[in-house]
């Protein structure tokens, strides 16, 4: 059976599923139980300035049935006193020794909070430090969160400080708000963080109430704007670490992914595109800590599929595989194929062609079933007919290349060959 | 053995005749089922609807919160569509249709989202169809049922004034009077009626039959155009000795009566025979078992392979303790002091295919014999055969005869429904009326 165990920068845990700095890990009852479920480890809810939260806090989006594809939130970091965080901590990591325990900072915007404040953590025992440079509400008008990530000198200054006194491992957690998270990670690798953590979350608006008119979620009949987490982000964050890793400096450090993780396959994705391990909220938000039973088993299963014996086997892997438009060969070409005898008679590939790619799929009409066979001198390989296929490979793209060799843009330009004609 | 009424308790009644296919009880569980509908293009389930209903369309609409425009879709098609939505052998259309049978998984239960649509807006009247301005064209419709009201609310919403002849004192035709309570009740039927004629411009006469109170010739020269949806209404008789013994009752009237009375009112046998295996002689069987009956037993003289109701008719009255005695034909009813007491039957076997693609039933000589004392004919209907010719209509063995259009041999005079096909589903009928009003408002040139 494959290994998940997982180590971050010398900090080992049972499996690389970490929970992310959230409401599930902002005190001793919550990280308990999550630990009792089986939970690699945890990053603390962030610690920092005194704040008060407002209600109501979450908005979701739901799409077709599927309850929270995306889930925004206005809450703030941690809302306790500090103490008493510190002291539940030291009174979990005395329960689990085994367990990785993150805690998050956010520490006021001068020299001195952020050394007390990683000095009080470093107190409790805690394994690592995560510093909050993404919250996108609330901190930001303080100068806090967002408003220091996304800012790369500032970011600089604040992980400098911070590397002044700290003696475990320090992660930077990078916000998505910006255009891009490299230049930011940079700055942080420069300044000496050990490692890097992203997506924090994203601003978003994820509706408005069409009875009240009133943006969701309503508070007192405002609102704000929140930060948007959950599946719906995973593609945007998937990005964003590709970048982290494709960057010479960025790859330098180990990298916890974080942006919709819920089920084995998207941390496995996370992995082969340069994660470390991964950090879970929403889906653990949804359904509670006991999802961690099928994170690990999938993963193991699957890496026992695929031959890996552990995790250093495949992190990363994908990376290699992502490159620029103009490398990419013209002369691959696939066209996709219907299996008549997995085909339920829907349409959807047929309309979806019709309307909205190369009129490639053929209608002939019957009684109640019509059949439909792809056009393949019209096909361009666009993948769009597989994507809304109902029936798992009922529709197969099938290679058909143009011509044997290796041919980019930059050489299809040199050559003056032709554009399509259709 | 006798023929008695009010043998159950006024809850076994109620408990007995409850509609049999609940509706979602709420939002969510129709939403879910929704959302399981993947909104086929060219839809398999909207081409085998006889009236053509966009069911992927009012389904996701239903899965949008769009209710009034999901309502809208079905009535567009459809106005009966709320009682087609519980009438309809939806296993053999839509339903039957839809591509989830293909994956052997459970069709989209389209029957239910349809009531869940049609539902509110018939208990709410949410007024879908403002009706144009009166055109000043009168448009008399014989026979309230499924083909005249259709034909009617269509006529009506093009701003023509219609005016509907109707022998019952209710309107609905067979869905009132001739479907199994269990599916529509009197209640409901009522409701349906009045939300189609609350577009306006429908005035209904009661009480008034075609060829007693009003007659073809007089409509033809008080209306500009006649649309006739009279049904069919004769039982076909057996032909056998003894089938005027007491205790052999006709479905249609005997449905009739449950239509009609209250339950405790109808009578019905300890040992009941229901002839044919049509959707009115499972309604007649499964209604007989509700009512008391102590044995009900379905005689047919194919197998169940040849039958002409659906495996789900079948499911019914085998769950209501309905027995099927399989390949036999009645030939003789048996009685003592003038009442039924045996049906004699002939064993049957089958032969060649019919005209019907069915393999048809040969008699082999032998015989059984029944014990009964309630014998019901639910052998199909015979069209009004008598009524039709004398009026000068076109007709095949008293089936009215008609263009595509709707239009008979008679100037101005369009029919459709049971009295054109000899006796199909509510929606064929809904979709005939629908296709002879649309052709009448081209010959008023509306």
């Amino acid at each position: 059976m494959a290994n998940i165990q997982s180590n971050f920068l010398g900090i080992k845990s049972p499996n690389p599923f970490w929970l992310a700095s959230a409401p599930p890990t902002d005190k001793k009852i919550n990280v308990m139980r999550a630990f009792e479920a089986g939970w690699g480890g945890v990053v603390w809810k962030t610690l920092g300035s005194q704040v008060k939260n407002v209600s109501s806090r979450y908005s979701a989006m739901d799409i077709g049935g599927q309850k929270i594809v995306g889930l925004n939130n206005i809450e703030l970091i941690s809302d306790r006193p500090l103490e008493l965080n510190l002291r539940e901590i030291r009174e979990v990591l005395k329960e689990f020794p085994d367990r990785a325990m993150i805690v998050s900072l956010m520490a006021d915007n001068d020299r001195k909070s952020w050394h007390e404040m990683v000095k009080k953590v470093e107190d409790t025992g805690a394994h690592g430090i995560e510093l909050n440079f993404g919250c996108p509400h609330g901190m930001t008008e303080r100068g806090m969160g967002a408003a220091v990530g996304q800012d790369p000198e500032i970011a600089r200054m604040v992980v400098e400080w911070v590397m002044e006194v700290a003696t475990i491992p320090v992660i930077t957690k990078l916000t998505p708000n910006v255009h891009s998270v490299v230049p930011a990670g940079r700055a942080v690798v420069e300044a000496g963080t050990n490692a890097l953590s992203l997506i924090n979350t994203i601003q978003s608006v994820t509706g408005v109430d069409l009875d009240t008119l009133v943006p969701n979620p309503n508070v007192g009949g405002q609102s704000v704007f929140g930060g948007y987490c959950g599946p719906a982000v995973k593609p945007i964050a998937l990005k964003m670490l590709t970048t982290i890793a494709q960057d010479p400096l960025t790859a330098k450090v180990p990298v916890s992914g974080i942006g919709g993780v819920s089920t084995w396959k998207d941390a496995a994705e996370f992995l082969l595109l340069g994660a470390s391990n991964v950090q879970v909220c929403t889906a653990v938000m949804k359904y509670g800590f006991r999802i961690i039973d099928d994170l690990t088993s999938g993963l193991s299963n699957w890496m026992d599929e695929k031959g890996f014996e552990k995790l250093e086997d495949f992190i990363g892997k994908s990376v290699p595989k992502m490159t620029h438009w103009e490398d990419l060969d013209l002369n691959f070409h696939v066209t996709a194929k219907i299996n008549p005898d997995a085909c339920i008679h829907c349409g959807l590939c047929y309309i979806a062609c019709e309307d909205a790619s190369h009129q490639a799929i053929a209608k002939k009409d019957g009684f109640p079933y019509n059949d439909y066979t792809v056009k393949e001198e019209e096909c361009v390989g666009c993948n769009l007919c597989k994507l809304v296929c109902p029936v798992a490979d009922c529709i197969t793209m099938e290679e058909h290349r143009v011509a044997p060799e290796y041919l980019n843009w930059p050489e299809f330009q040199k050559r003056g060959l032709p554009l399509n004609d259709h | 053995m006798s023929i008695q009424n009010n043998r159950l308790s006024d809850s076994e009644y109620r408990l007995n005749f409850e509609d049999i296919h609940p509706p979602f009880e709420t939002r969510e569980g129709a939403l879910v089922e929704a959302n399981r509908c993947l909104f086929c293009y060219d839809a398999p389930c909207t081409k085998s609807c006889p009236t053509s209903i966009d069911v992927p369309t009012f389904i996701k609409q239903i899965a949008t919160d769009n209710l009034k425009g999901s309502a809208k879709t079905i009535f567009d098609s459809n106005i009966l569509g709320a009682g087609c939505s519980r009438v309809c052998p939806v296993e053999k259309l839509c339903e039957g249709a839809c591509v989830y049978n293909l994956l052997e998984e459970k069709p989209i239960s389209i029957a239910r989202l349809q009531r869940y649509a049609t539902e509110p807006a018939i208990q709410e009247k949410w007024p879908l169809y403002p009706r144009k301005a009166s055109t000043g064209k009168k448009v008399a419709v014989v026979g309230a049922g499924p083909a005249g009201l259709s034909a009617a609310h269509v006529l009506a919403r093009n701003g023509v004034e219609v005016t509907v002849y109707e022998k019952e004192a209710k309107g609905g035709g067979l869905m009132t009077y001739g479907v199994a309570a269990y599916k529509v009740t009197p209640e409901f039927c009522q409701d349906e009626v009045d939300y189609i004629l609350s577009v306006g411009g429908i005035d209904v006469k009661y009480n008034q039959e075609l060829g007693k109170n009003v007659h073809l010739s007089d409509l033809q020269q008080q209306y500009d155009a006649v649309f006739l949806g009279i049904g069919v209404g004769i039982a076909r008789g057996l032909d056998i000795p003894g089938e005027n013994l007491e205790g052999v009752v006709d479905a249609i009237s005997y449905i009739y009566d449950i239509r009609t009375k209250s339950f405790q009112e109808v009578p019905v046998g300890d040992k009941v025979v229901v002839i044919g295996l049509g959707m009115t002689a499972i309604d007649a069987a499964t209604q007989s078992k509700r009512l008391g009956a102590k044995e009900v037993t379905i005689v047919y003289r194919r197998t169940e392979n040849e039958k002409p109701c659906t495996d789900e008719e079948v499911d019914i009255a085998r769950l209501d303790g309905c027995q099927f005695v399989w390949l036999a034909a009645p030939k003789e009813v048996i009685g003592q002091n003038g009442k039924v007491t045996h049906l004699v039957c002939s064993k049957m076997k089958l032969g060649e295919a019919d005209a019907s693609g069915r393999r048809a039933p040969v008699d082999t000589g032998e015989t059984f014999t029944l014990e009964t004392d309630m014998v019901i004919k639910a052998a199909g209907q015979i069209p009004f055969e008598n009524l039709i010719s004398t009026n000068g209509l076109v007709h095949k063995n008293g089936k009215v005869t008609i263009a595509s259009d709707g239009s008979t041999n008679l100037k101005g005079i369009f029919a459709g429904g049971d009295c054109v096909n000899g006796g199909k589903e509510v929606v064929d009928a809904v979709q005939a009326g629908k296709v002879g009003a649309g052709s009448i408002l081209k010959y008023l040139e509306l």
